[in-house]
């Protein structure tokens, strides 16, 4: 039976093969004309090539379909093509209250859960009006800074593998597992810990946990010493990577490119420093810039940023103000489990708490932060219930994958490989 | 090199003098000034927002679409059933706004902004995937997410959340029976 299968579609295939002709072609979109406008006139007639790439392509980082249309091997255009991690998170959020839609958000960018959980929890703070304890929000910047290297990290490694540079991958991924280790002592959980809650954070810091860091920080500068020796002045990276993909700024303002991506070309806009959040206004940090916009700026402000980062986490090391780790406002942020032996008052909040929820007023924000990859927004629109109407997050892979089309034209497709390595896109982040 | 730069203007105070008869109304909530403004000018005024020295609200955050369909009756208080939220940013300025609009649940439609802002080329894509609300003039209105042949527009808040119920033994052959709609005669999906 199975080779009648196998026959039978070794048969549709002949038949397929033959019938192709100019107006057709073996993508999804089905038949060409559905394209008519997006691809140039010269793909009606054949002339051109168009080539599916992905969704299962390695180096599209996920599952991001291009579809390119090549003259040779130069790209006329490409129609990027995306949806396939959809999973209805901003959907589903609207039917959980706002405590419990937090684990939701940290599988919309699973490269950096805590930057997710970090804005929904600052968009629900500021529609319910709760306060974040001083020591909170230091946490949340060393989670935050944290999970920067971390996912930098993997950006850098599968950046490299791309470009067929195998060992920084393995590198990379020995480092960032150190990290993960870290997340694991903060909250059980090595990748999605919803550590970050509305409120502040979900538990305090334990006893091992500032010294293991401080392990890591006195280690990680000379790693990425290491991962510059292997890559920033290998001819071959530079051959590979210089002049290729540039975004002059104002192209990526009109294109709403934010974060290393927009920063690569000299367009000197950090949320962390422009609207300061979560006491970033207290560090002393600098905001890498490129000059040229192309695929090595992008790639050593990254570089960069590992420095600024770690100069970060040290800063908030050295002082981490006492006090609460979340807020004490009973009404928004359950008591602590030991409260529940000895007030009935604490056992009421925390059934009310984690059955229904607290209500939240009929009315919009937006809040934005710097997450690795760039501004991640969340618009979150309240009934006057403890369900929201609606919430959306902006993220930043959607907007730079909606930009490759643009950046990629007229390279090679060797280079689309090191374009889509260079603006770090992670397709859970695009598609939610 | 020195170079002059206009002094910021109040966006709300300029708004009045300049579009008067776009704005209908001007909302602040929690620091966030809301420009509710009349759908078909929407070009004009995000131009006049990006254009105008003192405002220079050059950057495109974030478009995003609401339903205010209220299973109960009514759009919550609100004049119309959707409503689509602009977040503009002035990098000179370091501020934001967000410009609203809303419209009708009868064939929903508004201009589209991929004229001012190549950005609201996908996140426009988005909101005519999911809410159903079309943008006038977008160069690719195909669907964004969901598979091109998809029915419905599943943000909208009548769609329901659906789920698949876990199959056992002593029911899978209930639920097969209801397949492709597996949810169907159980219970719907309760709202709050």
């Amino acid at each position: 039976m199975t080779l009648n299968v196998l026959e039978r579609d070794a048969q549709k295939l002949g038949e397929g093969a033959g019938e192709m002709s100019s107006g057709q072609m073996a993508t999804w979109e089905g038949s060409v004309e559905e394209l008519r406008g997006l691809v140039s006139e010269r793909a009606m007639t054949g002339e051109t090539m168009l080539l599916n790439m992905g969704p299962h392509h390695p180096s599209t980082h996920g599952v991001l379909r291009l579809l390119l249309e090549l003259d040779g091997e130069e790209i006329v255009t490409c129609l990027p093509d995306i949806g396939f991690l959809h999973t209805g998170i901003e959907k589903n959020i609207e039917s959980k209250s706002y405590e419990k839609a937090v684990t939701l958000t940290d599988r919309m960018d699973y490269l950096s859960p805590m930057s997710n959980n970090a804005v929904f929890s600052m968009a629900v703070e500021k529609l319910a009006g709760i306060d974040v304890p001083v020591r909170a929000q230091t946490i949340r910047v060393i989670c935050l800074e944290l999970q920067r290297i971390s996912s930098h990290l993997v950006w850098l490694g599968t950046h490299a593998l791309d470009m067929g540079a195998m060992s920084v991958f393995l590198y990379a991924f020995r480092e960032r597992e150190k990290i993960l280790d870290l997340f694991e002592m903060l909250s059980g959980q090595r990748l999605m810990g919803s550590y970050i809650r509305p409120g502040g954070v979900w538990r305090d810091l334990p006893a091992e946990f500032l010294p293991a860091l401080q392990v890591f920080i006195d280690d990680f500068p000379r790693r990425v010493k290491d991962y510059e020796s292997l890559l920033t002045k290998n001819p071959i990276w530079i051959d590979r990577t210089q002049g290729i993909g540039v975004v002059e700024p104002d192209e990526a303002l009109a294109y709403g490119m934010t974060g290393p991506t927009l920063r690569a070309s000299g367009v000197n806009w950090d949320i962390r420093k422009a609207m300061p959040y979560s006491g970033y206004e207290q560090f002393d940090f600098d905001v890498p810039l490129g000059e040229h916009g192309d695929v090595f700026d992008r790639f050593y402000v990254r570089i960069l940023e590992f420095h600024e980062s770690v100069r970060i986490i040290q800063q908030a090391m050295k002082n981490i103000p006492g006090g609460a780790f979340r807020s004490e406002n009973r009404k928004f942020v359950p008591p602590p489990r030991a409260e529940l032996g000895r007030s009935m008052e604490a056992v009421i909040h925390h059934f009310k708490l984690w059955t229904e929820g607290y209500n939240v007023p009929d009315g919009e924000v937006y809040v934005a932060i710097e997450s690795p990859r760039g501004e991640i927004g969340c618009y979150l629109h309240g009934t006057g219930g403890n369900k929201p109407r609606r919430v959306h997050f902006k993220t930043p892979s959607l907007m730079h994958i909606s930009s490759l089309g643009k950046v990629s034209q007229g390279h090679m497709i060797a280079d689309v490989v090191a374009i889509i390595g260079s603006i770090d896109i992670v397709l859970g982040d695009s598609d939610r | 090199m020195s170079v002059h730069i206009a002094k910021a203007l109040d966006p709300v105070e300029a708004m009045r003098k300049a579009h008067a008869d776009a704005l209908i109304d001007v909302a602040t909530f929690k620091d966030e000034v809301t420009l509710i403004i009349k759908p078909e000018t929407l070009v004009t005024v995000a131009r006049y927002l990006r254009d105008t020295p003192g405002l220079i609200y050059n950057f495109l955050s974030d478009i995003s679409a609401v339903d205010y369909f209220n299973p109960q009756g009514g759009y919550d208080g609100r004049p119309e059933r959707f409503a689509v939220s602009y977040h503009l940013y002035s990098m000179l300025y370091n501020r934001r706004i967000r410009v609203k609009t809303f419209v009708a649940e009868e064939e929903p439609h508004v201009p589209t902004l991929t004229v001012v802002w190549p950005a609201a080329n996908w996140l426009e894509r988005e909101i005519i995937d999911m809410m159903g609300i079309t943008f006038d003039g977008h160069p690719d209105p195909r669907r964004l997410l969901m598979p091109k042949d998809w029915d419905g527009h599943p943000h909208r808040r009548d769609y329901p959340l659906g789920y698949e119920q876990v199959m056992f033994s002593f029911n899978v052959e209930d639920i097969i029976k209801h397949k492709p709609n597996a949810k169907d005669g159980q219970e719907e999906n309760t709202r709050q």
